[in-house]
């Protein structure tokens, strides 16, 4: 497919362009990064919604849920879930699709699973790119899974409108709790397997841990779901849609756009930097830098040196 | 960073046993692909649909119950169907040998199995993907 073709057919929502586009931002070559310069104009609309916590809580049975709960509601769903590369081989194992069968076997749904390949922070390199991709297709709600590592998966809250965080009682005691991190980004908290025994002290204390943050205008809620029997899940999709009219009401949706293309930006200049260091033209200023590095120099000042040497070979080649 | 090798492995009908599948899973994992796995108990559409959203090169199908005579040419009719005719698809598990020749009629490229040395299939995907 070329990318007129593709482009067109991601802009009418066909799912054979949609999921051959995602490959091209996934492989993270040139013609992915078109794309989705060519389509950014016209995403915004639809509304993403990060999910994240520890492995185990329940993460992939919650969207499977929740989708369910946004397709009574009539809205079209697209789903993004990663999972962890091996750092040694680079390959993975992609098992989200297990737990949302129920919720894929609708034509008003589409779900791809990435690979972190590497990336870390609980999504892949690809996924802001992935994003606006589902979002300029025509989806109205996107949901963003991350990885399920635990204190340091915070991305989501750059690239998402929402970002629910998922606990379940009995992992980790309270301490756990306080850290910052993760407690932070939560614009919604869940606390699923609520069935089970222990959840209602999980949620007290979370309360209070929630209580000791700095007030602020939206005050998180706290909403306990069994996501395997759907229960709560309604309540959760109302508190998503508060959020929401949050957001419109305080003009903060809006500025999402400002955040999301200066994301664009950080990201291409990441790209770059990641070039520069595999660049073979490099190679020798890149050996005498660590020698030297070795000896006591300061790293940044041969970063600079590979960086205009970088500009300057590019600059020679085109 | 290139195209990694994406794999569907899918468990059509109503056989239990994944045990197999979830080996090859690994051994393909393990050679640096990327395995998308979705469980026992697909249909024929499940796995066609997750096919074509998850965009994999190759589909690989395990099969132990027997059904694979009725499982396999449904499954090639919607891959054609959603003109993807062009992946790569393997079939794996208790196939008798007297039912290959049908499989391969009906578009599987390669059946493996029992005691099928794992980095085989791995040569195989990797010297044939892309190749179609």
């Amino acid at each position: 497919m070329d990318m007129e073709t593709l482009y067109r057919g991601i802009r009418e929502g066909r799912r054979r362009a949609v999921a051959r586009g995602l490959s091209w931002i996934d492989e993270g070559q040139a013609r992915g990064n078109d794309l989705v310069g060519r389509l950014f104009p016209h995403a915004g609309n639809a509304h993403v919604i990060g999910i994240t916590g520890a492995p185990g809580v329940g993460k992939s049975t919650l969207v499977n849920a929740l989708t369910l709960q946004l397709r009574r509601n009539h809205q079209s769903v697209g789903i993004l879930a990663v999972d962890p590369s091996s750092p040694f081989t680079g390959g993975a194992i992609l098992g989200d699709r297990i737990r949302m069968q129920d919720s894929v076997d609708d034509g008003g749904v589409y779900m791809r699973s990435l690979a972190s390949r590497g990336h870390v922070g609980g999504l892949s390199r690809a996924t802001f790119g992935a994003m606006t991709l589902l979002d300029a297709a025509g989806f109205d709600v996107v949901l963003i899974e991350t990885v399920g590592a635990g204190q340091a998966e915070v991305d989501v809250m750059r690239f998402a409108q929402t970002v629910l965080v998922v606990l379940a009682p009995g992992l980790g005691d309270d301490i756990q709790a306080i850290k910052a991190g993760i407690l932070e980004i939560g614009n919604i908290f869940v606390v699923n397997k609520g069935d089970r025994e222990g959840s209602d002290r999980t949620i007290r204390s979370l309360r209070s841990m929630l209580g000791l943050a700095h007030p602020q205008a939206w005050v998180p809620p706290i909403i306990k779901t069994s996501a395997d029997r759907g229960e709560g899940v309604e309540e959760l999709a109302q508190a998503i849609a508060g959020h929401r009219t949050y957001l419109v009401e305080h003009a903060i949706w809006g500025q999402m756009r400002e955040h999301q293309a200066e994301n664009l930006l950080e990201q291409a200049l990441q790209d770059i930097a990641a070039d520069i260091a595999k660049d073979r033209r490099l190679q020798d200023t890149w050996q005498k830098s660590v020698s030297q590095i070795r000896e006591g120099q300061p790293a940044p000042h041969f970063a600079r040196e590979l960086m205009a040497q970088w500009l300057k070979a590019t600059a020679e080649g085109e | 960073m290139n195209r990694m090798i994406r794999v569907l492995v899918a468990k059509p009908g109503l056989d239990g046993h994944d045990r197999g599948a979830k080996v090859i899973a690994r051994a393909l994992r393990d050679a640096g692909m990327e395995v998308i796995y979705t469980g026992l108990h697909q249909t024929p559409e499940q796995i066609v649909d997750a096919a074509l959203s998850e965009d994999v090169d190759v589909l690989a199908i395990s099969i132990l119950s027997g059904a694979h005579p009725t499982l396999v040419p449904r499954i090639m009719e919607l891959l054609r169907g959603n003109e993807l005719e062009d992946m790569l698809v393997l079939l794996g598990g208790i196939i008798p040998e007297e039912d290959v020749p049908a499989m391969m009629d009906a578009g599987v490229r390669q059946v493996f199995g029992p005691g099928t040395d794992t980095q085989d299939i791995v040569e195989y995907i990797r010297q044939n993907k892309g190749m179609q």
